[in-house]
């Protein structure tokens, strides 16, 4: 080990920062543990600790799951090999970590990781090991037998929002040149197009507008529908960093999070409600004539409709639909209004709606009507779930956008990029449609083969029956994973791919900061990046001389060009500025511009009038009404032990044995006794879990955390009703009833590939009955 | 309380667990955690906090004190290390004694284990893994004047009463400051971004 780099992170604002706290310089005097000295100088005994670091070394890279992107340190041994983290000071996290990140390492050298192609012909069949060869054959004939008998379209191509920026931008470009295939989406779908699809009505930009550091500057915080706590844990320390100088902090949730325990008011309101309740906060502080009119004078337009919208919900409206006190609709207005300077973050609470659009549309009305925009400490952000949730929609995985946020269906935009891509505009398909109308027409036969690329939707997509259905109809169906998943499971081939330690690229995180991951080992023999298959398969498929990329730099320097002069402009950002800088906020439009950490300083959005279109927003009840037979909200969330699908988390014993399982969250006052069993059924199915009583949630509402497949999978009572704008779907509210039950479900052990047996430490607790009820930080109303 | 130590601020703490996902990496006893986290207010609350050993000053260690095999060491600076394996005989008496319900037994390796405050990291002028990690600062590493800096206001406590006795600690507990308008954000260091000072 050279220098000790554990000590201030190069590049970073901690290092360059006089007086900086926790760059802490060693202190000469003192001997290093295990040494004699070490134990003269009043230490410890030499053989106490065995701190074999001589020839350890520590590749800066960043967390590979959610959208905080934290930085960190991977611990490579001499033999080249991942085997432990160590927190890393950067600007983003400054070394904190969750426990996912912590654990993230034990993924990269995992013995479930799948390390040769398998296939098989049929799901009848058993897969087997075969070679890549075999493997890419096998494939590439199956897409030219289903594309040449039914059609182009017929084949389709589902991304992942965990997969690097580069990687993303292939996903795109391959289904659309080598595939001519006008289907392709991906799992962000899921996650946060929502909100980019209501920032981009509103602002003309789809991306957060200020980095999260502005939180510490804010005098008043809104939290809506966001787990902080849970689901970006590191973001937690700029939301107390806020509280400690006195910001009030206001959270929206049907449940009593960690975050919401400390608020000054916790809105607890019921699931699906949410735009209601911010209309009426708009109508109140319209009657306390809080708005800013100078602001919205010069810089909005569709005020006057909007003020006419909310003026239909007063307080007494609200609070009946919201199932809150009427007076928290006018303390909200009031903190919020009068603040100095007010910032509001929203998650999938509020996105995850068939009105998502509107519910984050409704959000923005109310920072723009208090002109809380674009000033360092007030504006809005959006937490992205999955680590590129940002970037993996900007350039060209999304059904309807091609690089650099250019729209599919403009006429310019089409030409741009096939001038770049060097084929014929017709030979561009036109739009095709969202993830879960995928599955729809895999359902109906209309798309008979697909590729999924690190995604699970057999865990991830609401209604699971439906979801089963379509994969079980596939003629052809691959999957790229290193691990296999539920998804995989079903597939007829797998490609064994890296991880995100074995390869490098950038991702940006919720703060559109783009970051840059650093390989810290080579791939296991056999194992090979999504890069190199997507290239190899588009050169068997004849389109080679599109696909010459010998790595993801290659890749990069083509989305750079890809995204210049866009709205998405990432040409000024290059691997050496991201090492140098820690990373870059998108629009950068030239290598010497410093990026753009807070949008809108001069006052201008990126509509071409450079103002806020306001929209009016109208409330509706959610998609599947509540009758006598289904009177309660079963409303869906994370776990901050699991990530998503939970294919890669549920392998690592220490976050099993953190959570287990996945429990039913109610209020005492249905009778239920703690671990008891309860049945939750929806009008799509019904499965039991082990009761969790506290009173942390609202009375009407249960709360059952995602994670898992089935039979003990939140996503088979979900609906799969969308936003008919963004296409996400409601995951966080639909109707249903709870049961007494007799027994309990075990959690299925992870897929492994034949051979493999399951890592035996991962399997620890996952079969006992009792939910995880003090590691989960929820607390019992008994101790069982 | 010595120099630089742990300061724990329960209202902070989000039960996520990091800190005993680092504790177990810390090379000190990897693979078991030293931390367990406790909740205050179960049924009611998701509120809770983590138990880490307090590095009792007075009387000193009282697990050390109790110790018959002499396996307890307290370092020069005030730190509590965990039993000399060489010397435990896992007879548990130190779990009787500890106060906080820190120490734990490993009956079939008939050896003691707790927190002792990371020293192989310490002594780097590192801090202990879960401190560094915490994503919430409730675990706070440095000394009380580094604490008051980023958190104006919290006093901190480091003596605690058991019936008649009285024990005076190394790790301090945060007390919650009044809530007023601070000038200055505390929680984190200011960022500035790209070469501008945001601080406006
Ligand atoms: S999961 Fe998110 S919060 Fe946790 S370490 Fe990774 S990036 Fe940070
Ligand atoms: S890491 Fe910090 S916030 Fe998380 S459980 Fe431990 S003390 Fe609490």
């Amino acid at each position: 080990m050279t220098a000790d780099p554990r000590a201030a992170d190069p590049g970073t604002t901690e290092s360059r920062a006089a007086g900086s706290r926790t760059a802490v310089p060693l202190d000469p005097s003192l001997a290093p543990p295990g040494t004699r000295a070490f134990r003269d100088a009043g230490g410890i005994p030499a053989d106490r600790w065995h701190a074999d670091q001589d020839g350890e070394t520590l590749v800066p890279t960043h967390c590979c799951f959610c959208g905080v992107q934290c930085g960190m340190y991977l611990r490579v041994d001499r033999g080249g090999k991942v085997f432990g983290v160590e927190p890393r000071n950067h600007d983003i996290n400054r070394m904190r970590l969750c426990p996912k990140g912590i654990n993230a390492y034990q993924q990269v050298n995992h013995p479930d990781r799948l390390t040769a192609p398998l296939l098989r012909r049929s799901r009848d069949e058993d897969f087997r090991e075969v070679s890549w060869d075999e493997a890419l054959d096998f494939t590439v004939a199956e897409i030219k037998r289903i594309q040449q008998r039914y059609g182009n379209d017929a084949f389709g191509l589902l991304g992942g929002a965990s997969l690097f920026s580069e990687k993303t931008y292939l996903v795109g470009k391959f289904a659309r040149v080598a595939l001519k295939s006008r289907h392709v989406d991906y799992n962000g779908r899921l996650c946060m197009v929502s909100a980019a699809g209501a920032n981009k009505l509103a602002f003309g930009i789809d991306r957060a507008g200020n980095p999260f550091s502005d939180i510490l500057l804010t005098d008043c915080l809104l939290i809506a529908g966001s787990n902080v706590g849970e689901c970006f844990p590191v973001m937690t320390q700029y939301v107390w960093g806020a509280r400690d100088r006195g910001a009030s902090l206001i959270v929206v949730d049907p449940r009593e999070t960690a975050i919401a325990r400390t608020a000054d008011i916790h809105v607890a309101l019921k699931p699906g409600t949410d735009s209601a309740f911010f209309n009426s906060v708009l109508n109140m502080v319209i009657e306390e004539g809080l708005t800013d009119e100078a602001y919205l004078a010069t810089h909005a337009t569709g005020w006057e409709e909007v003020k006419a919208k909310v003026a239909e919900y007063p307080p007494s409206r609200a609070a009946e639909i919201c199932g809150i006190p009427v007076e928290q609709i006018t303390q909200v207005a009031r903190a919020f209004a009068r603040a100095p300077k007010a910032m509001a973050w929203h998650a999938r609470g509020i996105e995850h709606h068939s009105q998502g659009v509107e519910n984050c549309l409704s959000v923005i009305n109310l920072c723009t009507a208090t002109g809380h925009i674009g000033r360092p400490g007030a504006g809005y952000g959006t937490i992205t779930g999955q680590g590129n949730g940002q970037g993996g929609r900007e350039h060209g995985q999304k059904a309807d956008l091609l690089p650099g946020g250019r729209s599919i269906m403009n006429e310019e935009h089409r030409r741009q990029i096939c001038e770049i891509w060097g084929i014929e505009e017709s030979e561009l398909p036109p739009a095709g449609t969202s993830m879960m109308e995928m599955v729809w027409q895999m359902q109906r036969r209309e798309i008979r083969g697909l590729i999924g690329i690190c995604n699970n939707p057999f865990v991830s997509l609401p209604n699971y029956g439906v979801v089963k259905e379509g994969y079980d109809a596939m003629e052809f169906h691959a999957q790229f994973d290193f691990f296999l998943s539920e998804t995989a499971a079903n597939a007829h081939v797998v490609f064994p791919v890296t991880t995100w330690a074995e390869d490098e690229g950038v991702m940006a995180n919720a703060e559109a900061r783009v970051v840059k991951h650093n390989k810290a080992q080579d791939p296991p023999s056999g194992v090979r990046t999504d890069t190199w298959v997507m290239c190899e398969l588009a050169r068997r498929l004849g389109a080679g001389d599109k696909f010459a990329f010998a790595d993801s730099r290659a890749v990069f320097d083509e989305l750079r060009t890809a995204s210049a002069g866009t709205v998405n402009d990432y040409y000024g950002i290059t691997y050496e500025r991201l090492e140098e800088t820690g990373g870059i906020a998108w629009p950068c439009p030239a290598t010497d511009h410093p990026g753009t950490p807070r949008l809108f300083e001069d006052g201008r959005t990126y509509h071409p009038d450079g103002k806020i279109h306001m929209q009016a927003v109208e409330w509706h009840p959610p998609m599947d009404p509540y009758d006598d037979a289904y009177p309660m909200s079963l409303t869906t969330g994370r776990t901050v032990a699991h990530f998503l699908s939970g294919n890669q988390t549920r392998r690592l014993g220490a976050l099993v044995e953190q959570t287990p399982r996945p429990w039913a969250e109610l209020h005492p006052s249905h009778g239920f006794r703690n671990g008891e069993p309860v049945r939750v059924v929806t009008r799509r199915g019904s499965e039991v879990f082990p009761a969790l009583v506290t009173e942390a949630i609202r009375p009407d509402t249960v709360f059952v955390p995602y994670h898992w497949p089935v039979p003990t999978a939140a996503n088979a009572l979900t609906i799969d009703a969308l936003d008919p704008r963004s296409k996400i779907p409601e995951y966080k509210v639909c109707a249903c009833r709870i049961e007494h039950a007799e027994k309990i479900d075990d959690v299925p052990a992870p897929p492994v590939a034949p051979g493999q047996v399951s890592y035996p430490e991962t399997q620890v607790s996952r079969t006992d009955p009792l939910p995880p009820t003090a590691p989960q930080g929820r607390g019992t109303s008994e101790r069982s | 309380m010595m120099g630089r130590t742990i300061f724990i601020d329960p209202g902070r703490c989000i039960g996520c667990q990091a800190c005993v996902s680092a504790c177990r990496e810390c090379d000190s006893h990897r693979g078991k955690s030293m931390i367990h986290l406790d909740y205050t207010d179960e049924g009611r609350s998701v509120a809770s906090l983590p138990t880490v050993c307090m590095h009792c000053e007075d009387p000193v260690a009282p697990c050390a004190e109790v110790c018959p095999a002499d396996a307890i060491l307290v370092t020069v600076d005030g730190v509590v290390q965990q039993a000399d394996t060489t010397r435990c005989i896992g007879c548990a008496n130190c779990v009787n004694a500890c106060p906080f319900g820190v120490p734990k037994i490993d009956l079939q390796a008939k050896l003691q284990m707790k927190c002792n405050l990371c020293y192989d990291r310490t002594a780097y002028g590192l801090a202990p893994m879960c401190a560094t990690v915490c994503p919430t600062g409730a675990l706070f590493y440095g000394t009380v004047e580094e604490l008051q800096a980023e958190r104006p206001g919290v006093q901190v406590a480091d003596t605690f009463t058991f019936g008649r006795s009285e024990v005076r600690t190394g790790v301090a507990m945060v007390v919650p400051a009044d809530r007023v308008q601070w000038p200055v954000p505390g929680g984190l260091p200011v960022v500035e971004i790209n070469g501008k000072d945001v601080r406006r």
